[in-house]
């Protein structure tokens, strides 16, 4: 049957990312609190990489995890493999059942509602679109201030003292989120409208797991501009 | 402590099914409520899913639990004496919330935009339709379930399609009977499992469903 754990920690650990994309950080800073050693790949031309799509023909997308030589698929499904596979550190989710389903509640909204939001006001046609796009984001985050607030218990995270899975899910995002601030001039965590999560947020970008792996905003605002229809944006 | 659950559904849906399947296959009895989610949501479902309204909703001794992959892998692991869905061993649990995720970010949003769209748009969100079946299929491969040899996750999440394959057959003028034999193979032999036969509508009363939204 094997070891104990079912599964062998110390096989070869690569991961494919690209380095502007919030879905291959989340994956970055699980494996960096669980302090597993791991080969990154940048993968410039995700689209036209044969590695890419020999180990994820069906989406073609990063980030992937290898491990030995099983590859995972899917941001989220990848730090829940990376917290069920590296017992050591931090637990990312929690233990208890319900706020379990909580925790993946949230970063399925995360994904769903507020990603969907920051990218349709990037690829917004005109001011009106961008305008609704904007508006509904402003609601993402409203909301995500009362579930700080509920999650949190006056404690650091939304896991708690420490980085949980909505921490992840969420974290990730404000990236993006920085970029939309400068590119729109409008302010998304602010420390009057969403005080919890404007402390929240410092307090993440300082964390050992996140620092080292976070991409430097102005160099994302550049690829932002080069990307999108930016000719809408102040 | 006595457990209470309930359950707010509305009857055609594929994401209703998935939960009922999984509470049955735990042997957990539970109350099935109705939602009129067309004209007349009640004040319950309001309250237990505030930000999205939106049914299947779990309520376990007065909390609720929204969206049914969740639900079913919150009933797997507070029932975890019984019938697991989801395998033991990492890989294996994140290959099938893989395909999980594929059903319901491709499959389902395929399968909504096949009643909201016409002429060479739906000839398209067919033939995309299709597509998708397939390679579920090629997934799926020789063995009898998703799983492999015992029912499990993604055949719940999968199953709630098969009573709809009639309606997408009549509508889209195909035959997913002809065009994935296998996956229909697949579909009759869940149809055996008890929790799937008294979870799963009749397809007839789906296909009557559709022609009067339609």
């Amino acid at each position: 049957m094997g070891l104990m754990n079912g599964s062998n920690n110390d096989e070869y650990v690569r991961l494919l990312g690209a380095w502007p994309s919030p879905f291959v950080l989340r994956t970055r800073i699980a494996l960096n609190l669980k302090r597993v050693p791991y080969e990154y790949l940048e993968e410039e031309d995700t689209l036209n990489s044969e590695s890419v799509l020999n180990y994820n023909p069906v989406h073609k997308q990063i980030p992937i995890l290898i491990h030995g030589n099983k590859p995972i698929r899917e941001s989220l499904n990848i730090v829940m493999y990376v917290d069920e596979t590296w017992l050591s550190g931090p637990p990312i989710l929690p233990s208890d059942p319900f706020d379990r389903a909580v925790a993946r509640f949230w970063d399925v909204y995360i994904d769903e509602h507020c990603f969907t939001s920051i990218n349709g006001v990037a690829v917004a046609k005109d001011e009106e679109e961008r305008k609704a796009a904007i508006g509904k984001l402003e609601q993402c985050m409203a909301l995500l201030e009362e579930t700080f607030q509920e999650c949190s218990k006056g404690r650091g995270f939304f896991g708690g003292d420490n980085i949980g899975f909505i921490d992840i899910g969420f974290g990730s995002m404000l990236g993006p989120l920085k970029v939309l601030e400068q590119l729109t001039g409008v302010k998304f965590i602010h420390s009057e409208n969403t005080p919890g999560l404007f402390r929240w947020a410092d307090r993440f970008y300082a964390h050992e797991a996140v620092k080292p792996v976070m991409p430097d905003i102005e160099k994302l605002v550049e690829f932002a501009r080069l990307k999108f229809n930016t000719s809408i944006f102040k | 402590m006595a457990e209470e659950v309930v359950l707010l559904n509305f009857w055609p849906s594929i994401f209703g099914m998935r939960t009922m399947i999984a509470l049955e296959e735990k042997g957990v009895k539970y109350e099935y409520r109705e939602e009129d989610v067309i004209n007349n949501k009640s004040l319950m479902l309001l309250e237990m899913n505030p930000i999205h309204k939106k049914i299947p909703v779990l309520i376990h001794n007065g909390k609720p639990v929204c969206e049914s992959i969740i639900q079913v892998q919150y009933i797997d692991e507070v029932w975890s004496d019984k019938n697991p869905f989801l395998p033991t061993d990492p890989y294996q649990r994140a290959q099938a919330l893989f395909w999980a995720d594929f059903i319901e970010k491709k499959l389902c949003v395929c399968g909504r935009r096949a009643w909201t769209t016409k002429g060479e748009e739906l000839e398209a969100t067919n033939k995309e339709f299709l597509e998708l079946l397939k390679i579920l299929q090629s997934e799926l491969g020789d063995k009898p379930y998703f799983g492999g040899a015992k029912f499990g996750f993604v055949d719940i999440i999968m199953i709630g399609f098969y009573c709809w394959f009639p309606a997408y057959d009549k509508f889209g003028n195909f035959s997913i009977e002809s065009e994935c034999c296998k996956l229909m193979a697949w579909g009759k032999r869940c149809m055996e499992r008890e929790s799937v036969a008294k979870s799963l509508p009749d397809p007839e009363k789906v296909v009557g469903y559709v022609l009067q939204l339609k």
